[in-house]
């Protein structure tokens, strides 16, 4: 593995419709374009995404060997405790934010990012890498610890009691857990024979709605660059340089609980990636003074776009470089 | 026509507040509301919104006694840390006994 091979997957992936798109949107906040996917129309595709990753990872999940599974999910629930600790610690050295702050940070980049991981699942799909179905189930696992971790960790710097109830029941009965569950369930179910009647639909069309989605999220994002500055250099440090090692530490677990590199590489971007959908609502009515100007740049504005970039083929990279030093058979 | 006074209690806030700003307004013992999607721009600017819908405007008619509680309870919970603003019009409605 030397360096043109990691620019090659560098470019593949750059040069991939969805994240040309994700580009588009940028290019249209930067020239002030009015474009924008309608309301309802970006809320049905993100439940058309959810939902049909979670019917994929269910059919997988029904096809796994159970025994295989087992490993993993302990790797992706230490990693659910540990990542949000590390961040709450590590930005506490990269920034002078408050405890509150920091635990709404540490919120975000425990929990994951669906669309990180759907770009990702795709890109090694398209490259013929082979790729665990049942990972789906991993992004299940990690969305909520990290969420309840980060909340723990600002909430010992508070006077008042956080909001637990009423945060909890947002994150649990949000449409992420709802659909992702319900559709790992539902695969789980309706199995292959099932699944064919609707493979045209959220199989075949599933890359091209991708890219719609992240034509939308490219405008969001575009439209947090400008807080970016204001959120300091400390925070741009960080959400540069956390990803990097929150990556590499899920590239890890993934190797030595026995997964293959394509699903090591994507328990990495699992790991690196920070949640922008379900973290946000949760820390906002648990953490009213923690800054949307910080988590929510951090996480959408620099964290997404890095890894959307640079990152996935990094994750690659680095899975297919420790294969040898890292994996084992039973 | 026998129109009655009553006061009208306007709320602008992000989204992500609405089932619980719905929730303060029961608890005063409304009888009814309205909600809407809206979108705008005012001095705080920071917020979840965006990717959870913007912001609602919640509209509610009120007897006068009501209207103190619910702005007390929107200056110590809300204003300080939400994006969040309310203001209050003189109404004059029909049927008074249904507000």
């Amino acid at each position: 593995m030397d360096a043109s091979e990691i620019l090659g997957i560098a470019l593949t992936n750059l040069i991939s419709p969805p994240v040309l798109a994700f580009a588009l949107g940028l290019l249209a906040v930067a020239i002030k374009s009015d474009l924008r996917l309608p309301e309802a129309f970006y809320q049905a595709i993100s439940i058309y995404l959810l939902l049909g990753i979670g019917i994929k990872g269910g059919v997988a999940l029904r096809n796994a060997n159970i025994t295989e599974l087992w490993l993993p999910l302990l790797a992706t629930l230490v990693l659910g405790l540990m990542i949000p600790v590390l961040a709450f610690t590590i930005s506490g050295w990269l920034t002078k934010l408050d405890r509150v702050n920091r635990g709404a940070l540490a919120a975000h980049y425990g929990s994951t990012s669906l669309v990180t991981f759907t770009a990702a699942l795709v890109f090694l799909e398209s490259s013929s890498r082979f790729v665990e179905g049942y990972l789906v189930t991993l992004l299940a696992v990690l969305e909520v610890p990290g969420i309840i971790v980060g909340l723990l960790l600002a909430s010992r710097g508070r006077s008042e009691s956080v909001a637990w109830g009423e945060s909890l029941r947002e994150v649990l009965s949000g449409r992420s857990i709802v659909l992702l569950v319900g559709g790992l369930a539902l695969g789980a179910i309706a199995g292959n024979a099932g699944f064919a009647s609707i493979e045209p639909f959220f199989g075949g069309l599933f890359t091209g709605v991708l890219t719609l989605f992240l034509l939308e999220l490219g405008i969001v994002a575009g439209r947090r660059l400008p807080d970016v500055k204001k959120a300091g250099a400390g925070v741009v440090v960080f959400g540069l340089g956390f990803p990097i090692l929150a990556g590499a530490l899920g590239v890890s677990a993934g190797l030595l609980s026995g997964l293959s590199v394509g699903g090591a590489a994507l328990l990495g971007v699992l790991s690196a990636s920070a949640s922008y959908i379900a973290a946000p609502t949760a820390v906002r009515l648990a953490l009213p003074e923690a800054s949307p100007g910080i988590y929510l740049t951090a996480s959408l504005g620099i964290t997404f776009p890095f890894n959307l970039i640079a990152g996935i083929p990094l994750y690659i990279w680095l899975a297919e470089s420790l294969e040898g030093v890292l994996s084992w058979t039973l | 026509m026998d129109f009655v006074g009553k006061k009208l209690i306007t709320i602008v806030a992000e989204s992500a507040l609405e089932k619980r700003l719905v929730g303060e307004l029961h608890n005063a013992g409304i009888k009814g509301y309205t909600v809407s999607t809206v979108h705008g721009a005012g001095i705080r600017g920071q917020r979840v919104g965006d990717l959870q819908g913007g912001n609602v405007k919640i509209e509610c008619v009120v007897s006068d006694d009501s209207v103190e509680g619910i702005f007390s309870v929107l200056s110590t919970h809300y204003f300080p840390h939400y994006a969040c603003v309310a203001w209050l019009s003189d109404v004059a409605v029909f049927r008074g006994e249904h507000f």
